[in-house]
């Protein structure tokens, strides 16, 4: 009797919480409704069975209860009963799929109208391309990529070079405008990922995988990765902002060229404002905070002259010489509680001094 | 085959025929149990080196693959295991005819087959080394030693085997065991022999 | 001649201890070492799993749990739970003891391999085990093991962890051939007379088929492990492209990571079967037993257990949806996955109307049988979300896919886990456990697990994304839900420490228990008709049993008892059943 009123409770609940639940899908902001529209289907069906199922488990429990004079029947199999219930949930099962492979044909179709995307993804951040006045994308490869060329952009090909690359900042697209996603990552598995937009593919290094969406809806988006990456896959974020016409243009106007970016930095103004100008172009606050949280690695707030203590257990002041080998030459000393995990960032001195002198910034 | 289907579509729960007189035996084939056992293990071997198989002719038709030339001394060890293969044979049929001395002097011959293809793989080994084929050269070499070396790990396990049935029951006292170890060796190496003539195919033509 | 008549009729063990409890050949003690040791590494992946959920209810709380021990507490808690506790408990703990007693065998047919089976599983413990030990620390890339993440700096036990797991996961594999291979011949060929196919029960069935998924798809991780050990150490570029990493361009080029996908899934999902199916072959004997109602459909019940085992081998790519493989490969897939949904949902509707005109005694095992229905039914119907590819895409690596796959893995198996052991304890120990004890774990087990489960399937529907370590400053997950992880973390801690209540009743009770009769249940199967308990080296004595009948003959229409044991001589036709009566059915 318990066991009944369990299981009517839970499907009682469990509606209800279904209802209820504050926990629902993010705002949709891209043409894929249908994927909704779909979930939504396979919930009324599924959840039919479940309540049935359940309701006459419940049932059972109760009405065939042991007693002493009850005698069950002897019912090997009913032919035809199964027959029904096999035929019933095939219909149910080919009920779900359709709509879902109608759906999924959309998916795999790319509209002939939509403009092309590249998402670039590496440990632990995401960068971006996008074809520029020639409308086309020049080739890339990771074979190409240096510390200058961090997307592998091919330098010989003429279609690259009006290429806009965004590093270290939020990608910016057109809103009701389709686009194929183009996805690459320079070291290992990634996944891009906006839950508003409901699409997503894995970004797998040594392919081009792609997906297609068209925004509907203006506003930022949170973009996340959704392939377990190694440490720091938690932090791997950028931002997707989703404008109108005008906001468009305006920051497609702002954006550098590949060819620009080869032309090598201009020396020259704010120390302080350039060197987070770089560490922002750079990514490192893909695991450096500014605000003292712990991340993949130290917080620079409060860094420059502090003390700290190293895997080994020796001390050191994290001073000039201290921070420019940690930037250039990481592994050399790990801070103690953090994982050997930074690539070596040769900066030219003078983009050092810069960093160097934003770091002191922090520590005001 | 349509024995197991009729027995899938029977209904069990009524009597048949079984009631009346002792219950037929039931086992599914009529062979000795240790038979049974190494063709499920076949199964699991075959399985085993389709795999490997399915993932060469994935990986080979990617832009990197160079395709490989196998050395020369790869025929002569293929012979050498078809060798082994025909004196394990013999050594099973004067088994079956219980001349002993005899038999074992075929599997002497059959061992020491194995061996030789075991040791003379090596020395491919050494040679496509010697003409700067290593491991992670090409994705052509990488399985090349790789198919190679789970080949010759499986030759190995059958000439261990070998040795403990000569070994042990090689005396008087147990004949039928003895028999029934050379009679699973011999199906043993045949089966090797088999799966390298196919994958001695695929690694020559690709 | 048969396997069957070979038999002398008397079975000497030897009496020296070690040879009797250690290294002992005899099924029964292999398939308690199994299970026990099955048991001590699950309970240590259970604690790694409240490890888990503290980071992630209360973010901090718990200052040694940075990503990288986060990391390999996800790897280690997956990997432990999915291979060495499950699996090797069905197949090496209830395989092991129920094959030869239900077929009617003295042993298996290969006892000196099958103890060696369960001597290469420890040590496939063993060897995963000492990746706490060496520099690094276990791997932390998931229990999937993707490359290149795998086996590269950035990852934690990028250097050793990953060759322990890889070298672990291989002598697993030998361990389970040989294993296999006795499950296997055993069934087929030592089944005692009259004990034809279709009078099998249906736990033999489905571990039988089982072991079959097993054997054809362990190879395939095999595989997938030796070359990814090849990538490791060697330097190939099986799995590898040609990647800059970390600043630095790596040497090797051209492999697929896809590659790995495709052959670890080809692996993954018939071991998701592996691990369903011996569940519902004993769930569907349990059921059978404590509704004194013979399985509903029997015949059916079969053909679903060898179509679901034939279909997992062609659905596997719907782990892989957002994979970046070929995108059409979706269509198929989608479609055989919804497909295999099909016979399972035939099992589902058959154990309920197992019960439906049945005689229900709700004890222990019954409880947790019928709980498993409930998680079961929930756990495959997310699974219809998944295996839509369409649905798929926006739900892929968040929380949706983890609550299903616990609900539908975890919870469900382990409610039939705890509903076996339960229900074979008196005849595997002679006594019987405390039943008080036995409904507080089931109740707090099973009321408990929904309650953590069900609502995490809303916080993947939020978008919540799952391999996390940290949720902070994310404006599209709602303030809320950090309130219900809180809230599943003390669920799950909660019902997690009981089930050491489980645990002493088990222990206490093989001492302090009443003395079980040979039959407690009434059962028909063989198990419960050796003349010992437990039942002694052997088995059976001097006489094999020869079976007459098949397993669910309860409550046969004229018998005067409502169970008929299989080696019980008589039998009915259509006509006795419709009548009522079986004419030769022995009384009392």
């Amino acid at each position: 009797m318990a066991l009944a009123i369990v299981l009517i409770a839970m499907v009682v609940g469990s509606v209800i919480f279904h209802f209820w639940s504050p926990w629902w899908f993010t705002p949709l902001a891209s043409n894929w409704g249908a994927m909704d529209a779909t979930i939504m289907f396979t919930f009324w069906v599924t959840g039919a069975v479940f309540v049935a199922v359940n309701l006459f488990l419940a049932y059972c429990v109760i009405k065939f209860k042991h007693s002493p004079d009850r005698r069950s029947a002897y019912e090997p199999e009913n032919s035809k009963l199964e027959t029904w219930l096999t035929a019933i949930t095939t219909v149910g099962v080919f009920a779900m799929l359709a709509p879902g492979l109608i759906v999924y044909k959309q998916f795999v179709q790319v509209p002939d109208d939509a403009v092309i995307f590249e998402a670039v993804g590496h440990q632990w951040q995401w960068s971006y391309r996008l074809p520029g006045k020639d409308g086309a994308l020049g080739k890339a490869d990771n074979r190409n990529v240096t510390f200058d060329n961090p997307l592998g952009v091919d330098p010989d090909d003429p279609w690259g070079q009006d290429d806009l690359i965004v590093v270290g900042a939020p990608a910016h697209i057109l809103v009701d405008q389709p686009i194929r996603f183009n996805l690459r990552s320079k070291d290992v598995l990634h996944d891009f990922y906006v839950p508003q937009f409901r699409a997503k593919m894995d970004v797998v290094p040594g392919l081009v995988s792609y997906f297609w969406m068209t925004p509907t809806v203006t506003g930022t988006y949170e973009v996340l990765c959704a392939e377990l990456c190694g440490v720091g896959h938690y932090n791997m974020r950028s931002k997707v902002v989703v404008d109108t016409a005008e906001d468009y243009a305006l920051w497609l106007r702002s954006q550098r060229t590949f060819a620009e970016t080869q032309g090598g930095q201009a020396p020259g103004g704010d120390p302080v404002e350039r060197g987070e100008q770089l560490a922002q172009q750079q990514g490192c606050m893909a695991c450096h905070s500014l605000d003292g949280s712990r991340g993949v690695g130290p917080t620079w707030q409060g860094m420059y002259g502090r003390t700290e203590v190293l895997a080994d257990g020796s001390s050191v002041t994290a001073d000039d010489a201290y921070l420019r080998e940690s930037i250039t030459n990481p592994n050399a000393k790990i801070v103690q509680g953090y994982p050997p995990v930074m690539a070596a960032y040769p900066f030219s001195d003078d983009d050092l001094d810069a960093i160097i002198a934003y770091f002191m910034s922090l520590s005001e | 085959m349509s024995g197991v289907i009729k027995t899938l579509a029977s209904k069990p729960w009524l009597s048949g025929q079984d009631t009346v007189g002792a219950p037929a035996d039931v086992e599914m084939f009529a062979l000795p149990e240790q038979k049974v056992g190494l063709r499920v293990f076949f199964g699991v071997a075959t399985s085993l080196f389709l795999l490997f198989i399915v993932s060469y002719r994935m990986r080979m038709y990617y832009e990197d693959w160079v395709p490989l030339q196998e050395p020369l001394l790869m025929w002569f060890n293929t012979g050498v295991l078809l060798f082994a293969s025909v004196f394990m044979q013999l050594a099973k049929g004067r088994a079956a005819a219980a001349s002993w001395q005899v038999a074992q002097r075929w599997l002497i011959l059959g061992g020491a087959g194995a061996m030789a293809f075991v040791a003379l793989q090596l020395l491919v080994w050494q040679q496509l080394a010697a003409s700067g084929h290593f491991v992670s050269s090409n994705p052509s070499s990488s399985f090349f030693y790789l198919i190679t070396a789970v080949h010759g790990v499986h030759i190995v396990g059958g000439i261990l085997a070998l040795a403990y049935i000569m070994l042990l029951s090689g005396g008087a006292e147990d004949r039928e065991r003895y028999r029934m170890g050379i009679d699973l060796c011999t199906v043993y190496w045949h089966y090797l022999l088999i799966v390298w003539l196919v994958l001695f195919y695929m690694l020559l033509t690709t | 001649m048969a396997y069957a008549d070979q038999d002398t009729g008397h079975h000497e063990g030897s009496n020296k201890f070690i040879w009797k409890y250690v290294f002992s050949q005899d099924h029964k003690v292999i398939a308690v070492q199994y299970g026990c040791t099955a048991i001590a590494v699950g309970l240590l992946a259970l604690v790694l799993s409240w490890l888990m959920r503290m980071q992630i209810g209360f973010p901090g709380s718990l200052e040694f749990i940075d990503p990288t021990a986060y990391y390999q507490y996800v790897t280690m808690h997956g990997m432990i739970m999915v291979i060495y506790l499950l699996t090797a408990f069905f197949l090496g703990g209830f395989g092991n003891y129920l094959i030869p007693l239900m077929c009617g065998a003295r042993d298996m047919v290969f006892p000196f391999l099958n103890m060696l089976s369960y001597w290469f599983y420890l040590v496939s413990v063993i060897i995963l085990m000492s990746s706490y030990f060496v520099p690094g620390g276990p791997t932390g890339a998931g229990w999937t093991l993707y490359p290149p993440q795998a086996i590269l700096q950035g990852t934690p036990g990028a250097d050793w962890g990953i060759i322990m797991m890889l070298a672990s996961l291989a002598v697993f594999i030998i361990a389970f051939t040989m294993g296999g291979l006795n499950y296997i011949t055993t069934i087929l060929q030592a089944r005692c007379k009259g004990m034809t196919l279709m009078r099998m029960p249906l736990t033999i069935w489905s571990i039988f088929t089982a072991t079959v998924l097993g054997l054809l798809a362990f190879p395939a991780l095999f595989v997938s492990a030796v070359m990814l050990l090849f990538d490791r150490l060697l330097g190939t570029s099986f799995f590898m492209p040609y990647i800059v990493h970390m600043g630095q361009a790596m040497e090797t080029s051209g492999g697929s990571p896809v590659l790995f996908q495709h052959l670890f899934w080809f692996f993954g999902h018939p071991e998701v079967y592996i691990v369903a199916l011996p569940a519902f072959g004993l769930v569907s004997d349990i059921l059978s037993t404590h509704a004194r109602k013979n399985v509903f459909g029997y015949r059916m019940m079969v053909w679903a257990i060898l179509a679901i085992g034939g279909i997992s081998f062609i659905v596997w790519a719907h782990h892989m949806y957002v994979s970046g493989m070929n995108l059409y490969l979706g269509f198929f897939f989608a479609t055989t996955t919804l497909i295999i949904a099909i016979p399972t949902a035939v099992k589902v509707y058959n154990w309920t109307l197992t019960l439906w005109h049945g005689n229900i005694h709700l004890n222990t095992p019954m409880l947790f049988a019928i709980g498993f229905i409930s998680t079961f039914l929930i756990g495959g119907l997310t699974g219809l979300f998944l295996g839509n590819v369409a649905v798929d895409i926006p739900l892929s690596d968040t929380y949706f896919v983890v609550a299903h796959f616990h609900m539908v893995m975890a919870i469900a198996p382990v409610m039939v886990v705890f509903a076996a052991i339960y229900h074979w304890y008196p005849k595997m120990s002679g006594r019987m456990y405390n039943e008080t004890m036995g409904k507080i774990h089931f109740w707090v087990t099973f009321i408990g697990t929904y309650l953590i489960y069900f609502p995490m399937h809303y916080l993947g529907f939020e978008g919540m994304p799952r391999r996390y370590y940290a949720y902070e400053g994310y404006e599209f997950i709602s303030e809320s839900a950090q309130g219900l992880n809180e809230y599943i973390t003390v669920v799950a801690i909660f019902v997690g420490v009981l089930q050491f209540l489980f645990i002493y009743n088990m222990a206490v009770s093989l001492k302090y228990g009443k003395k079980a009769p040979a039959n407690p249940w009434h059962a028909t199967t063989l198990e419960w008709q050796t003349p010992d308990t437990p039942p002694c080296h052997g088995n059976w004595r001097d006489n094999l049993p020869v079976v007459y009948r098949w397993a669910y003959d309860y409550s046969v229409p004229g018998a005067e008892k409502d169970y008929i044991p299989q080696n019980v001589p008589g039998g009915h036709t259509e006509e006795d059943i419709e009548h009522g009566g079986d004419p030769q059915g022995a009384p009392a």
